[in-house]
């Protein structure tokens, strides 16, 4: 009995000390953003119902192939990513599941105002003289909101489903134009090849090299390598981020990516796979590792009673 | 030359050469331990443990460690992490132990002052301890250093920098110890051979004469009471086990040790496979980057108490604190003036110290690692103050402390 007396106070100064050091001194370090369920409240809600036929024709005649390719509806890119982004700053994306990846409401609002959708306003003001390298969508004659509908309706019809959208396509999508990931062999320009020759290893990596200094120069500096992010930020910090990027670090030139829920958990997942990639190996080994501690802590309870009955 | 026998088995074979029974019996079978000590006393086995794990494990990652700028990172978040089979095994057994031998070395600690283990001729086991926490000390901070992430970095700096002794501005001191103007690589090689070889010998040394000082005044218990150890193994080896106030090592105590440790594996494969971030400071994952500093730059936990002991002064009166905070727990048998080795509880003003000194240690840490500002500087100050001013009135509270 004494000895849980004294177990209860070792274990009560532990966990104080604990708590003081983990949690509290981290809530007070760092500002705590709420998440906002990726409902993106700011933004108009869809009121059309689109069609996608028209939408087909709408994407068309207004010129989005221009800077956008479309693998799913057979539209090449018109130029290659580092000439895209030399520019444009960054490579424009390729369109194909873009209905499965972002939410609808956010890409209405992005065709029609991009800065305003990605919330990079603050980069993009007339005394800045900058303008966002994405033209708005002005209208083709007809009811705008009805037309914009419809892009996205025919947006959404050609996208895998959304539960066929894998932890990959969504990082690629919806983060690696900008960021590298080194430790899956993600660049900006996609998966680097294995290369017979190291010559043709370094022309690719002078690709990126250069694909980096456009984004240099678009974004104000090169956006961090995202390998160990799982395990530098939290995945509270990472959700959040991604959601607002302002929420967490007002002013940053990285914009608002849209995204909906459930592919910002599939990217984090992607993060989750460079950063943590044996997770799924520990848990299973902790359970056996665990079993065994628990055995021997039976049998070595059972040894001590043994050896003690002579000793009282 | 010593007369040799054919052997008669292969004990017989080595005790011929290598005495192996009176090293049993020194060393377990006849080496006394009072009946009287609970669990605590098995920090020492729970350490000697945590200590195995934390050399083997550092053996495996030492395979594959890269002691350079340009690829510890890699080494350690790459290689280690992702392509050695196990690698994570190693790294997390590793980076939790190191954590938690500190936290059993701070239960260790505060078991001897509550038990007045550092008196009456145990001075040496408590100064041969204190050696030991200070080795640690310099085996964790050196072994922060090696996977080179923006912690290891700003921290090598920041503690590094303490050695130009403020006002004095021993710049070319810093610079000496680092080998460079910043932490670079002639820094990582020496805190690398440090860690890996040098640091873990002296541990390794150090254990040997702690548990060398506890053979002649033998183990503390928990009442404080004197023990005729020759008499009572008497009894005892007369088979009179019950009435002996002290029993074997082993299997004896052995056994208890041994459950202790099965209990405190339970929670340390626990942190290791759900909790292993708990060790591992998130800014550490950030390559190091001499060009951004991190926001906070805090120690790991268990320095937290003396990091924040230097803060709140001026750096001059700061710097002196910090020295005195590293020095004056050696000198604690001789600053605690009383004659009684009995429980804290038992001895009046002495509990009211111990208390007050437990919780002052942790307000320390946890204002160590709190931005200094506002309210948390001003309670890191009274703490600090109050850690102070408890190790100078400590010989005169025990000075005139009854026979208990």
């Amino acid at each position: 009995m004494k000895e849980l007396k004294i177990l209860a106070v070792v274990v009560f100064f532990t966990l104080l000390t604990y708590f003081l050091v983990e949690p509290y001194a981290h809530s007070q370090m760092h500002k705590h953003v709420e998440s906002e369920g990726f409902a993106y409240k700011d933004l108009p809600e869809l009121t059309k119902t689109g069609d996608a036929a028209k939408g087909q024709e709408l994407i068309m005649s207004a010129g989005c192939a221009g800077c956008h390719s479309i693998d799913a509806a057979n539209m090449p890119a018109p130029m290659d990513g580092v000439m895209a982004a030399q520019s444009y700053g960054v490579n424009p994306p390729d369109l194909s599941n873009a209905g499965a990846i972002y939410e609808a409401k956010f890409l209405a609002d992005l065709i029609k105002n991009p800065a305003h959708a990605l919330k990079v306003e603050h980069k993009y003001t007339p005394e800045s003289g900058k303008m966002h390298p994405m033209v708005p969508f002005y209208g083709m004659g007809g009811d705008l909101d009805q037309e914009v509908a419809d892009i996205v309706a025919y947006l959404r019809s050609i996208a895998v489903k959304p539960e066929e959208v894998t932890p990959a396509m969504a990082f690629e999508n919806a983060c690696g134009r900008c960021h590298s990931v080194g430790y899956e062999n993600w660049t900006q320009l996609g998966t680097k090849p294995k290369f017979k020759h190291k010559k043709d290893s370094l022309a690719y990596d002078i690709k990126v090299m250069e694909y980096q200094d456009s984004l240099k120069a678009y974004m104000g500096k090169l956006p961090p390598d995202l390998s160990m992010y799982y395990r530098s930020r939290s995945e509270h910090f990472l959700s959040t981020f991604i959601e607002n990027p302002q929420s967490q670090l007002a002013g940053t030139a990285m914009p608002r990516v849209g995204v909906t829920a459930e592919s910002a958990e599939k990217v984090i997942e992607y993060l989750a796979d460079s950063a943590d990639t044996k997770r799924h190996e520990r848990h299973q080994i902790g359970l056996y590792v665990m079993a065994f501690m628990f055995i021997f802590a039976i049998f070595a309870v059972l040894w001590k009673k043994q050896v003690w009955r002579d000793l009282h | 030359m010593a007369h040799f026998t054919k052997a008669t088995s292969v004990k017989d074979w080595l005790n011929q050469r290598l005495a192996v029974e009176t090293v049993e019996k020194v060393m377990a079978s006849e080496y006394w331990i009072p009946k009287n000590i609970n669990f605590l006393w098995a920090m020492g086995m729970i350490l000697a443990v945590t200590f195995t794990l934390l050399t083997i494990s550092g053996i495996f990652l030492l395979m594959y460690y890269q002691p350079h700028v340009d690829h510890a990172f890699y080494s350690v978040n790459f290689t280690i992490m992702r392509e050695v089979d196990f690698g994570w095994l190693w790294r997390h057994i590793h980076g939790v132990a190191a954590s938690v031998v500190f936290l059993v070395i701070y239960i260790h600690m505060f078991t001897g002052i509550y038990y007045g283990s550092y008196k009456k001729g145990r001075e040496m086991i408590w100064i041969s301890g204190m050696l030991l926490f200070v080795t640690f000390s310099a085996e964790a901070f050196s072994g922060y250093m090696l996977p080179w992430g923006q912690m290891s970095y700003w921290a090598g700096m920041v503690i590094t920098n303490i050695f130009s002794l403020g006002s004095l501005h021993l710049d070319g001191l810093v610079e000496w110890i680092r080998g460079d103007y910043v932490p670079a690589q002639a820094f990582l090689n020496r805190f690398f051979m440090l860690h890996v070889f040098l640091l873990p010998l002296v541990i390794m040394g150090l254990i040997g004469l702690h548990f060398a000082a506890l053979r002649i005044p033998h183990v503390n218990n928990q009442d404080g009471e004197e023990i005729d150890f020759e008499e009572e193994s008497k009894k005892y080896l007369a088979d009179d086990t019950k009435n002996s106030k002290v029993m074997r090592f082993a299997n004896d105590f052995l056994s208890k040790d041994l459950m202790v440790v099965g209990f405190f594996l339970i929670f340390f494969f626990y942190l290791v496979f759900w909790h292993y971030s708990f060790a591992l400071d998130p800014v550490n994952f950030d390559p190091a980057d001499g060009l951004k500093t991190p926001a906070h730059i805090y120690p790991e936990w268990y320095f937290l108490w003396s990091y924040e002991i230097l803060r709140p002064f001026p750096v001059d009166i700061g710097l002196i604190a910090f020295g005195f905070a590293q020095v004056i727990f050696m000198l604690l048998p001789w600053l605690d003036r009383s004659e009684n080795t009995v429980p804290a509880n038992r001895r009046g003003k002495f509990a009211i110290w111990f208390w007050v000194m437990l919780v002052d240690m942790v307000v320390l840490t946890a204002m160590g690692k709190l931005p200094p500002e506002g309210i948390f500087s001003t309670i890191g100050l009274v703490a600090s103050l109050l850690f102070i001013a408890m190790w100078i009135i400590l010989p005169f509270i025990t000075k005139n402390e009854k026979k208990a």
